[in-house]
């Protein structure tokens, strides 16, 4: 059984920490121990979210430490800069091409930073850019996209299907769980787009 | 026997809700306050339980006091600094001991994610003469839960269960155990017992004598207790660590030998002696204070500790392996130059909601350019840009004092204008003794309450004047002008902070008239609606000058360049009145469709 560090990184609202915790629960169920660390209470005020996951035969830090982290999924392009250096060098960036404005940049004080796509490629091997909001548009619910973010990164892990799929049932109400089973699947076949 | 179907993932603190509980505890209190607000919470939706939100930590206690005295087995928790208000029963109810075992949560912050210090709360545990155990994870957390409330009752005294933000907000495996008993415990009722419960001199006096016996029982305990354990690893490094600093220890540098210490009070100096024998080097891991360095210093063990770990700032599985490097003479890592990247990016820090309330009554109190003796709570983003309208915050409540200490100080001046601000919890939970002070010493300070009907930042709680329990049901809301006027101020008046000239007007008339001034700024947190948002407001590009004003009240979903024009995203605004009536040209107008 191989260690897992995930590093769950995006902006309050984007439902950030409900997708670390249903990928939690995923390795969980597949039988891995799991320690899950965020900071709680940005979701209403637009700060900046990160959650820390670590699953492996027996965890003991619930940390990642820098340049420790084998998949770092940012939910919106500037925190991906932000956070790039978290992960190993052979890790998997997988990026939401959104991008949301911070008050430092609205109020007009700081720049947002240009073709940020264009500096993750240029800094990082294996960059996977998706656009979670069209996907979750596609699925019928633009907030959906932490279950489409889910599906793409999938792929890369060790966590079969029916799991994944077993998770979301157990984290939406009834009346979205089929819009999220769609979100994960159009995440799932998505291919990444040009940096 | 850890079947699969039986792991929970769950929080430090919804472990120790659910320890306590299997422990038999019926009866917690608390004020709100990160990290330890979910305990209750999480313990309130428990069945059969009582749990209520106490105006503050000082009165939350003293219930806990009152409830174990009746036998009944008690949880009391709260943060960091929320054991500065209680500190005062926590101490002499070290003296007092207990009915039914009587646990207490400390939830300190160590890099202070949301709090103005970080205090390292361990030392109460010995000031007081309190047991203290440290758990490093959820399953520890809700372990230690339950063997606090065992020792609070063999040894008749409170139990301390101190913990950090990264276990009470880390999500770890935990698998339950059945109760001790089915079903509710019997509360075996008060006894009298003066001697042991009224703490006159005569009386506390013998008290002091006990506490002093029973720290040496419980230090036969800590020597004896499985939570202080030793583990066998390289003879060249031994680490000794207690909390979450053990678990990034045991991450990093797994060949170790290991003393990992659950019960950091009293320490088990014996343990502590036979595990340092034979061992090259001791090093003890340890977030904020030495306070394990210097106990095991003193008991004359050459350790390393404060020399390699800083003491500023929670502490990182990289911090603690630079450390150990250093200590074993290994090479450092290579330094990250991405910090310097980072420092370069747009910080996203947290911001008022867009409509916040607070924003109208900030950027108002800008205008009139007061210094601004602040409080806590959502209403302390405003010290941000572009606001940067708070001039200090010190402590809950603090705000009223400061304002009035300022005024009696410059009193002979007609330059400096002050007022205090605080929000409506804060002003329950400490306020109202500043406010009585106010005009009991006949001070001419202005206090604003900015009543958003809430306790808003640590996640909505009902307080005293929002007329609902911590349950929902109905009950008697605080009436702040009637308390204002019967506190004896001279001036007591409301104001709609949406209305920005009213809101002025109030402020400019009490800030200069001398006499001693409560304004009640009364809006709703927005986050409170339910229902339908209202339609969104737009800026209409023909009629924007590119002024900038409207930017400065510092809404996120208001956005601009120099020079250019304003823009409001449809979907992040609230359609609030605050921009419509700070942009002087009349360009903002309802949203409409194209």
């Amino acid at each position: 059984m191989d260690c897992w560090n995930i590093f769950l990184v995006g902006v309050g609202g984007q439902g950030v920490l409900v997708a670390s915790e249903m990928l939690a629960l995923g390795f969980l169920r597949a039988g891995y121990d799991v320690k899950k660390s965020e900071v709680h209470g940005m979701a209403q005020r637009g700060g900046a979210v990160s959650s820390h996951l670590r699953c492996g035969p027996l965890v003991h830090s619930p940390l990642i430490a820098e340049g420790e982290a084998d998949l770092l999924i940012a939910f919106e392009s500037l925190e991906a800069l932000r956070w790039l250096s978290f992960l190993k060098k052979d890790g998997i960036l997988l990026v939401n091409r959104q991008e949301i404005k911070p008050t430092t940049v609205t109020s007009g004080r700081m720049q947002y930073p240009e073709d940020i796509c264009g500096q993750l490629s240029s800094r990082h091997r294996t960059v996977h850019v998706v656009d979670g909001l069209a996907l979750a548009r596609a699925a019928g619910n633009p907030r959906s996209i932490n279950s489409a973010l889910l599906g793409a990164a999938s792929r890369f892990l060790p966590v079969p299907e029916r799991i994944w799929k077993r998770v979301i049932r157990e984290a939406f109400p009834d009346k979205v769980v089929e819009v999220n089973l769609r979100a994960f699947a159009l995440g799932k076949k998505a291919s990444p787009l040009a940096g | 026997m850890n079947s699969r179907k039986a792991q929970q993932l769950l929080s430090g603190d919804e472990a120790i809700a659910y320890g306590a509980y299997d422990a038999g505890v019926r009866i917690a209190t608390a004020y709100p306050g990160t990290p330890s607000t979910e305990i209750l919470e999480t313990f309130s939706q428990l069945p059969d339980v009582y749990a209520e939100w106490c105006p503050n930590e000082k009165v939350a206690f003293e219930v806990a006091i009152g409830s174990s005295l009746a036998g009944a087995r008690t949880m009391v928790s709260m943060k960091h600094v929320g054991l500065n208000v209680a500190a005062d029963p926590f101490f002499t109810a070290s003296y007092v001991g207990v009915g039914g075992g009587l646990l207490v949560v400390s939830a300190d912050d160590p890099g202070m994610h949301s709090s103005q210090n970080e205090q390292d709360n361990r030392h109460y545990a010995v000031a007081a003469k309190i047991p203290m155990l440290e758990p490093s994870d959820s399953q520890e957390a809700y372990e230690f839960a339950r063997l606090a409330v065992e020792i609070s009752e063999t040894y008749d005294t409170p139990c301390l269960l101190r913990i950090t933000t990264r276990v009470a907000h880390s999500k770890t495996v935990v698998v339950r155990r059945p109760p001790e008993r089915k079903g509710r415990r019997p509360v075996s009722g008060f006894q009298k017992n003066p001697p042991k419960y009224v703490m006159v001199p005569i009386f506390a006096r013998q008290r002091h004598e006990e506490v002093e016996k029973r720290l040496e029982r419980l230090l036969d305990y800590s020597e004896s207790t499985p939570v202080n354990v030793a583990e066998r690893g390289s003879r060249k490094l031994g680490i000794i660590a207690s909390g979450v600093a053990y678990a990034y220890a045991k991450e990093v540098c797994p060949e170790a030998s290991f003393l990992k210490i659950g019960m950091s009070h009293p320490l088990p100096a014996a343990k502590i002696r036979t595990f340092a024998r034979g061992l090259a080097k001791i090093v003890v891991v340890e977030e904020l204070d030495p306070f394990l360095e210097m106990q095991i210093r003193a008991l004359g063990i050459p350790v390393e500790g404060k020399s390699l770990f800083p003491a500023c700032g929670e502490l990182t599985p990289d911090l603690v392996l630079q450390g150990l490097r250093r200590a074993t003479g290994s090479a450092s890592r290579r330094t990250s130059s991405d910090d310097r990247d980072r420092r370069a990016l747009p910080p996203r820090p947290p911001a008022l909601c867009p409509g916040c309330p607070h924003s109208a009554t900030f950027y108002t109190i800008k205008k009139l350019k007061l210094d601004v003796m602040g409080d806590i709570g959502c209403y302390t983003l405003s010290v941000a840009p572009p606001l940067e309208t708070m001039d200090a915050c010190v402590c809950m409540g603090a705000s009223i004092g400061m304002a009035h200490g300022m005024e009696r100080a410059l009193r002979d001046r007609t330059d400096r204008r002050c007022v205090a601000v605080i929000g409506d919890s804060t002003f329950v939970h400490s306020g109202i003794t500043a406010l009585l002070n106010v005009a009991y010493n006949k001070g001419r300070s202005t206090t604003v309450i900015v009543d958003n009907r809430t306790t808003a930042m640590t996640g909505l709680q009902d307080h005293p004047g929002t007329g609902r329990t911590l349950q929902g049901d109905a009950s008697p809301a605080v009436d702040f002008e009637a308390l204002g006027r019967a506190l004896g101020i001279d001036s007591v008046r409301t104001v709609d902070p949406y209305n920005l000239k009213e809101l002025e007007a109030a402020l400019q008339e009490e800030i200069e008239a001398p006499r001693s001034s409560l304004i009640i700024a009364r809006r709703p947190c927005l986050l409170l609606r339910k229902g339908e948002r209202p339609p969104p407001r737009a800026v209409d590009p023909e009629t924007c000058v590119g002024c900038g004003l409207c930017l400065r009240i510092g809404c996120p979903a208001l956005s601009g360049r120099e020079g250019g024009k304003a823009r409001i995203d449809p979907l992040l605004c609230n359609g609030c009145p605050i921009c419509g009536q700070v942009c002087k040209v009349g360009a903002i107008h309802e949203f409409r469709n194209p």
